[in-house]
């Protein structure tokens, strides 16, 4: 499977395209439902950090989630039921890169599905879809 | 269009004196004026009583974001509105960073700071939620980097915050004082920082992600696609990303209109030194970005600076430069040096003051010095010369924290100090704000004395100089006629509220179709009628608070410098300023 990958995070100005772009899948504007993340290290002076899940072959997410909303995928990365979540953020809390964002108006985590979306809105080729 | 929900009509009340916020939904207005400048201007009018002192509680600080901010790129920005403390009448200032998308997201449309606070404070807004958090340690800090380090430290919102802090210029009440927004952009000109430090405002944070409907998910996507594309692709922005707004430095040195020591000459022989063409191959250290702009058009130099007591010891740092910058702290005060601007430029940043004021004062202050209008007596013991960077350094601190009434003068910008100590020929500003860089004709000057926006003082002005009045004769008539016509339709863009440097992508047919997506429905004329609306309130704000245009002083240096298109003169002038009194009327 394809993973989303931070090709050089030094490239990144700061834009927030992708995280925008990610927002967009479903169609509609604002920030929620993204989870793709770009924060400066130590105010925009300092280097820009680009948080993007990395799917990681045995999840810590999926681990500590109480009613196994979140499934493993084969070849890495997790799947969200919906219904099974009961917005308890111990995902949130597990993962130590921060790539399990929140979204407030559903109260429950935004799970990136390695779609690379985003990918196509990086005016600097910052990120990447790697085989 | 059943339950539509947008949150854009919402406005956020802020009491700092009794540390009270409440929300009221103002439809009323957004539907009438779309967002941004035109609810601001109306906000204005409610909150500020007629004659308000702008150092009192009473002056209320307005910012306001547009439908467009949060959905499509290059809406990025939003406008703040006050009495403003340097002219005394409309004080309109528009700034980027992550301010507009932050205000936006957190569920507002704009915001209104109201009476002030009695110890210093500084406001978290997160979403719903807004604290008020003790500043006083904060306070008189010599750097306002610092400060905004500790709300940065402090609170939550990371990625999608906006930080929003004044200097001691501020605190001071420079009256030319700005609010800088993440480091690198500024809500300058017109003293909104000094508002801030009457209300012993040190900050505002503000933070939120939420969703935003659209009406139809399809054509928002393709209409958001078909921006973007142009924004990343086309010619129309590479000006701005590439070398950035310094290109025009060689560009109106070629064309003598760059203003040089105090204008004493339109040609600067070091202009290829401080040029942009050289700044970025030997000083540009990287590019940023506002939210939600693809352009990233913000500059920042490598400053390497030796500490004077080690030959081994440096300290290195981005400073964010720009034209106007490196003609105000550049060739204005007659500096060959990047280096040395960088030095004035990371001056100014430390205490959040105007660059554009603050150069325009120095070069006043030095030209005053130089034919020895003033002495060593008013300047403190200084002798401020061209291209001495270090006296320049000691005399900011010195406008910040005036030692004599000649500093305390400075501070209150070049007209007010002129008007005292004399040389009110060369005090280069229109109506009390100090000039930006561009001699480039009488419509340049018209532009900057009877634009309603007063901030950047920027206009269609120096392009219709170089478009029109250089190769053919115009009637002071047809200038001011195109000048209000621009302003016109430059008041829907700062409503909607999209950043200048898009007005190439961003049509009235565009903006209609976008706002459609947004459930607001708008043809192009109805555009129209609205952007002459919103200037017309904007002119009754500035007559109701004492503008006038029999008041309006042009400096004499206009007519002494030659300028490209050779067509400044007094009568010309004059003649354009009688139509624009008669056009615009002040009731």
């Amino acid at each position: 499977m394809s993973k989303l990958s931070v090709i050089d995070n030094k490239r990144c100005v700061g834009c927030q395209s992708c995280m925008f772009a990610c927002s967009r899948r479903d169609g509609n504007a604002g920030l929620s439902n993204s989870c793709i993340g770009v924060k400066s290290a130590s105010g925009i002076e300092g280097d820009l950090t680009v948080v993007v899940c990395r799917a990681c072959a045995d999840p810590p997410c999926a681990k500590v989630c109480p009613t196994n909303a979140l499934i493993p995928k084969k070849g890495g990365g997790v799947r969200l039921q919906k219904t099974k979540c009961i917005g308890c953020k111990l995902c949130q809390q597990t993962c130590v890169i921060d790539a399990v964002f929140w979204n407030k108006e559903e109260n429950k985590p935004v799970i990136c599905i390695q779609c690379g979306y985003c990918v196509g809105y990086c005016p600097h080729q910052v990120i990447k879809l790697l085989k | 269009m059943n339950a539509f929900n947008d949150t854009l009509s919402r406005v956020l009340y802020i009491d700092v004196k009794n540390k009270k916020f409440w929300v009221t939904e103002r439809k009323d207005l957004f539907d009438k004026y779309i967002g941004g400048a035109g609810v601001a201007i109306k906000l204005l009018q409610e909150e500020c009583p007629s004659g308000a002192d702008p150092l009192s509680p009473e002056n209320p600080i307005i910012f306001a974001v547009g439908p467009l901010v949060g959905a499509f790129p290059l809406a990025s920005k939003t406008v703040a509105m006050f009495k403003s403390p340097h002219t005394g009448d409309l004080g309109e200032s528009h700034a980027g960073g992550r301010s507009a998308v932050a205000i936006r997201l957190a569920g507002y449309g704009a915001i209104v700071i109201k009476n002030a606070s009695d110890m210093p404070i500084y406001v978290a807004i997160h979403g719903n939620k807004v604290f008020f958090r003790d500043a006083t340690t904060l306070w008189g800090m010599g750097s306002s980097l610092t400060a905004a380090r500790v709300m940065r430290e402090r609170e939550i919102g990371t990625g999608y915050r906006s930080i929003m802090r004044i200097g001691k210029a501020g605190e001071n009440m420079v009256s030319y004082a700005s609010v800088t927004v993440e480091t690198y952009r500024h809500f300058g000109r017109l003293g909104l920082g000094a508002v801030f430090g009457s209300k012993k405002l040190k900050g505002i944070i503000i933070s939120g992600k939420q969703t935003l409907q659209v009406t139809n998910k399809k054509t928002y996507k393709d209409l958001y696609d078909r921006i973007y594309k142009e924004a990343v692709n086309s010619q129309v922005m590479k000006k701005y990303h590439d070398i950035g707004t310094p290109i025009n430095i060689l560009n109106l040195n070629n064309l003598e209109a760059l203003p040089t020591r105090n204008l004493k000459q339109a040609t600067f022989e070091y202009a290829e030194k401080i040029s942009g063409e050289n700044i970025a191959q030997n000083y540009l250290g990287k590019r940023v970005a506002c939210a939600h702009c693809p352009t990233a058009c913000i500059h920042l130099a490598n400053l390497r600076e030796q500490y004077s007591d080690s030959p081994y010891f440096y300290k290195t740092t981005f400073v964010g430069y720009d034209f106007e910058l490196l003609y105000a702290l550049g060739s204005m005060l007659g500096i060959e040096k990047p280096e040395d601007i960088f030095m004035l430029i990371e001056e100014v940043e430390k205490f959040c003051m105007d660059a554009m004021s603050s150069g325009v004062v120095l070069a006043w202050a030095t030209e005053m010095f130089e034919k020895k209008l003033i002495t060593e007596n008013e300047t403190d013991g200084l002798n401020p010369e061209w291209n001495n960077t270090k006296t320049y350094i000691a005399m900011l601190s010195k406008i910040v924290n005036p030692p004599n009434a000649f500093y305390k003068a400075m501070a209150k910008g070049v007209s007010h100090a002129a008007e005292i100590y004399g040389g009110k020929e060369f005090a280069l500003a229109f109506n009390k704000n100090e000039m930006p860089g561009y001699h480039t004709g009488p419509a340049a000057h018209l532009g900057f004395l009877i634009g309603a926006r007063h901030s950047h003082l920027c206009n269609a002005g120096y392009s219709l100089d170089q478009s029109l009045l250089l190769t053919q004769d115009v009637a002071p008539e047809t200038i001011i006629d195109k000048l209000i016509d621009e302003e016109a339709f430059r008041q829907i863009l700062s409503s909607i509220v999209v950043c200048f440097f898009a007005r190439g992508i961003y049509n009235l047919d565009l903006i209609s179709q976008l706002l459609a997506t947004m459930n607001i429905n708008y043809n192009t004329d109805d555009l129209k009628r609205i952007g002459k609306e919103i200037h017309a309130e904007k002119y009754r704000f500035k007559c109701r608070e004492g503008f006038s245009f029999d008041k309006l002083e042009i400096p004499g240096r206009l007519f002494e410098t030659p300028e490209p298109t050779q067509k400044i003169n007094k009568e010309f002038m004059r003649a354009a300023l009688n139509y624009a009194k008669e056009k615009i009327k002040c009731q």
